[in-house]
């Protein structure tokens, strides 16, 4: 991204020089455009003023935020500042908005809430950030310090309630420090493995008058590991490589958090080695690639969790392993040694031992490997069989005359009308795995979901933050969509009127079943079908409500209306909703029971 | 529909040209059901066995996840960061991972702004090491490891013991090398350090004078030697405050 926040010098200022015994991996690793003559924060008259120096100082060009009481010193000070603000109808939006805007320009998100009730609105959004290592930096107003814990209006423990939740948080002391305070919290979120960040600012701190410009940020002391893994690790992890026949990558969201797609398709392209991915690594492969078998777990692809369940060594690259992909661990490719690369050396050997662990910055160990292994596997037959299992189990669906609209062909048509560059956003549930199952994710973020919490409503708030990201880097012509369910749609769908102000163009396609439908699923499979709860045919009119807003309103019931309304969507200038009512008996296949083993797969309904 | 457990097989469905998934070796490998018997594939008694690592089916033998381990007595040691909240960040670690905590005792150093907390855990081996590694994440921890076994630890317990025969409470006192701290028509109030086990027995040996109140610290601990207590601990950043630089 251009440097736009860098502010104007003050000529007196000293330039920051880059320390003598600078790290010079280190320093590259940043690849900040403006590393060599950092931008330095311009002068400051409060703690506000220097939250906001702060911010513009790291890079920060966008915060999505909602106003009150507390917050409202640094609201003003964001009054004369360059960083764009888009104001969210609900604080959650502002995390999740604040989240994808993230996933999708590799720059922490940035949002603010106000104490209290802001506060605490901003946590599902947090813990969704923490699940799924995003870097974020929350700011959130407190009540003046003298108030702080006496129960005072719209008081909470910001810093308590959000501890778990984040990489590291906050409570700013005063206003002399509040700037430096900001600048480290932003850098830490994308320290290492990223993650997000809080700093809770008390009103009378940022209120007061102070002359400290922020210091050019750093992340803390030992929170910025070497990128490398050990050479005489990698040399060994080389040799198993060398040795397998039946190897298997495995691309989790780290590999696209560290930018490393490149170096992960030229490490499997150049030794033949079949790759699947996690959910949160869709993207890091191209899934048309002859050696690509998609994404792994529950219900991932049935040739991906058979090369899983049968490879003989495990190239896992940046993922903690979440039980939603192994399934049960003892079953979970019960013949493999594993080779596990990963920032961050609690993940190794967590859920599933690593006969080769590897701790580093998911592109550099791949360089790493690309250049310690000597030879090329000898994996021909292997990937035969890789090939024969991506015909015994294609992911399929059957669409009968005489049953509703299915709601894969919905997806499918939407990624025959796109780009390969469009972003697609989605709720929680079964819209969510058809999305992506039924669409074939060939770059790095571009997909945008809510993985590890598996937040419902993630998706909307979610379009936003990723086209409010594309339009900042000037890509404004990718298309953005969201895929979501009924359910989800209801819970945050308020952020619609954002899109509305903003005129952001995003699609929203509401796959619409009448129920909480992997509920329904689940309820069908292991509940002998009580439907408790989770029937949601009191859903308001989709369509209508989007007119309402302001946004284009559509409704399909059918299939020859599908591919006329997604284009008339994708055309329009501005937010659209098209409400698709589709089967609502459809199952998400195939599907791995919760704990079961990943080579027992429901290939079809009956085995469920 | 089968129900939920997490056996439950995949019918065998005879409408569907698709064949049922196999699990993988571990349970049919070499058999006919294989989604794509690969003739090429060895049955399980032909595969490799590295030594140690697979078992008789194939199956790699995960040294950690197959190993039975026991819980054993470890003492964690970290210098960390005297900033506020610290020890609700290290105990909320402890209780949100579920890790078993005995005792966790914080003090300050003879540096400024760093203390050292020495917490006594019950876990297996790879909790403990999940304990080690998950508090060094935490930001203001300086170093964090498990102290070596023939470590110093000593706490220290005051006892308050009724006094109606305060001779008899002087005496057991002496033998464990405590020291009365206080001493009322009423009740007595002992002092005593050392290690785990020799408290425990001190406390023992004062039940039959009526324990009023007991209040103990919980062990604290130091490395013998030059060995740094916390790996990869600096020098001067616990002791004497050897630098001046932080």
């Amino acid at each position: 991204m251009s440097d736009t926040a860098a502010q104007p010098r003050d000529e007196d200022a000293e330039e920051p020089e880059d320390p003598p015994d600078a790290d010079e991996s280190v320093a590259a690793e940043t690849d900040d455009p403006g590393a060599d003559d950092g931008p330095v924060a311009g002068p400051v008259s409060t703690g506000a003023e220097s939250v906001v120096a702060a911010l513009e100082a790291a890079g920060a060009e966008t915060a999505f935020g909602v106003q009150g009481g507390a917050i409202m010193p640094v609201y003003d000070a964001l009054y004369d500042s360059s960083i764009r603000h888009v104001t969210m109808a609900h604080e959650q939006g502002a995390s999740h908005a604040a989240d994808a805007y993230g996933v999708v320009a590799g720059e922490p998100g940035l949002c603010l809430a106000t104490s209290g009730p802001g506060a605490t609105n901003l946590v599902t959004g947090i813990a969704d950030a923490d699940m799924d290592s995003d870097a974020m930096l929350a700011l959130t107003g407190q009540v003046p310090t003298e108030f702080v814990g006496n129960d005072a209006f719209q008081e909470t423990d910001t810093v308590g309630v959000t501890r778990p939740i984040t990489k590291h948080n906050y409570f700013a002391h005063g206003a002399d420090t509040v700037g430096d305070t900001v600048g480290e919290a932003f850098e830490l979120s994308r320290a290492g493995r990223p993650g997000p960040t809080l700093v809770d600012l008390p009103k009378d701190v940022t209120q007061a008058e102070t002359d400290e410009t922020p210091e050019p940020a750093t992340p803390p002391a030992g929170t910025d590991p070497d990128p490398n893994a050990d050479s005489d690790a990698v040399e060994e992890a080389a040799r198993a490589i060398e040795e397998a026949e039946r190897p298997v990558c495995l691309f989790g969201g780290g590999v696209i958090k560290a930018d490393a797609s490149d170096a992960a398709r030229t490490f499997a392209r150049t030794y033949g080695i079949p790759v699947t991915t996690t959910m949160p690594g869709i993207g890091s492969f191209p899934e048309d690639d002859d050696l690509c078998l998609s994404w792994a777990g529950m219900h991932g692809t049935g040739y991906a969790n058979m090369a899983i369940t049968h490879t003989d060594c495990l190239i896992a690259v940046g993922t903690r392993f979440d039980d939603r992909l192994t399934g049960g661990i003892d079953t979970f490719a019960p013949e493999a040694e594993v080779v596990h690369v990963d920032i961050d050396p609690a993940e190794i050997s967590k859920n599933v031992y690593a006969d080769y662990p590897l701790i580093g910055d998911a592109g550099r160990v791949l360089d790493q490997l690309t250049a310690a292994v000597r030879e090329a596997p000898d994996a021909e037959a292997w990937r035969e069989r890789c090939d024969e299992w991506k015909e015994t189990y294609p992911l399929t669906y059957a669409t009968p005359e005489d049953e509703p609209l299915k709601p894969q062909f919905v997806v499918e048509a939407f990624d025959e009308a796109t780009d390969d560059d469009t972003i697609v956003t989605t709720g929680v549930g079964q819209h969510q795995m058809w999305a992506s199952q039924f669409w074939t994710y060939t770059e790095p973020r571009t997909w945008v979901s809510s993985h590890g919490l598996g937040t419902m409503g993630y998706g909307v708030p979610a379009a936003v933050g990723a086209r409010v990201a594309a339009d900042t880097m000037g890509e404004e012509d990718r298309d953005v969509v969201c895929f979501d369910g009924d359910g989800s749609f209801l819970m945050t769908m308020q952020e619609l009127s954002v899109a509305v102000r903003e005129d952001l163009d995003v699609t929203i396609a509401v796959l619409n079943n009448e129920y909480i439908g992997m509920v329904r699923q689940w309820q069908d499979a292991f509940y002998e079908g009580r439907h408790m709860a989770s029937d949601y045919t009191w859903m308001p009119e989709f369509d209508k409500l989007a007119e309402a807003f302001g946004a284009l309103g559509l409704r399909v019931d059918d299939y020859d209306e599908v591919a006329p309304a997604v284009e008339e969507a994708l055309d329009y200038d501005g937010p659209a909703v098209i409400d698709f009512h589709v089967d609502p008996e459809e199952n998400v296949l195939p599907m791995v029971p919760s704990g079961g083993a990943n080579g027992k797969f429901a290939a079809v309904e009956d085995q469920l | 529909m089968s129900g939920e457990s997490s056996d439950s097989q995949p019918g065998e469905d005879p409408i569907d040209t698709r064949p049922a998934t196999d699990g993988g070796s571990a349970s049919d490998a070499g058999s006919g059901s294989d989604a794509t018997p690969a003739a090429d594939q060895p049955g399980p008694e032909e595969r490799d066995h590295p030594e140690g690592r697979r078992n008789l089916e194939g199956i790699r033998i995960d040294p950690v996840v197959e190993a039975e381990h026991e819980s054993r007595r470890a003492v964690i040691s970290a210098l960390v960061e005297d900033e506020p909240g610290v020890l609700a960040r290290v105990s909320g670690l402890v209780s949100r991972r579920q890790f078993n905590i005995e005792s966790l005792t914080v003090g300050p150093t003879t540096v400024d702004g760093h203390s050292r907390i020495t917490m006594v855990v019950e876990e297996t081996d790879p909790g403990i090491d999940q304990i080690e590694k998950q508090m060094a994440k935490l930001k203001p921890v300086i170093s964090v490891g498990e102290v070596a076994g023939d470590a110093v630890t000593s706490e220290l317990v005051l006892l308050k013991v009724q006094a109606d025969d305060p001779a008899a409470v002087h005496a057991v006192s002496e033998m464990y090398d405590g020291r009365t701290v206080d001493a009322g028509p009423e009740t007595i109030t002992v002092e005593l350090t050392g290690d785990n086990a020799s408290i425990d027995n001190a406390i023992g040996a004062f039940e039959r004078f009526g324990i009023v109140e007991i209040a103990r610290t919980g062990p604290t601990a130091l490395a013998r030697g030059d060995t740094p207590t916390a790996p990869g601990e600096k020098p001067g950043t616990a002791g004497e405050p050897t630098t001046h630089d932080d």
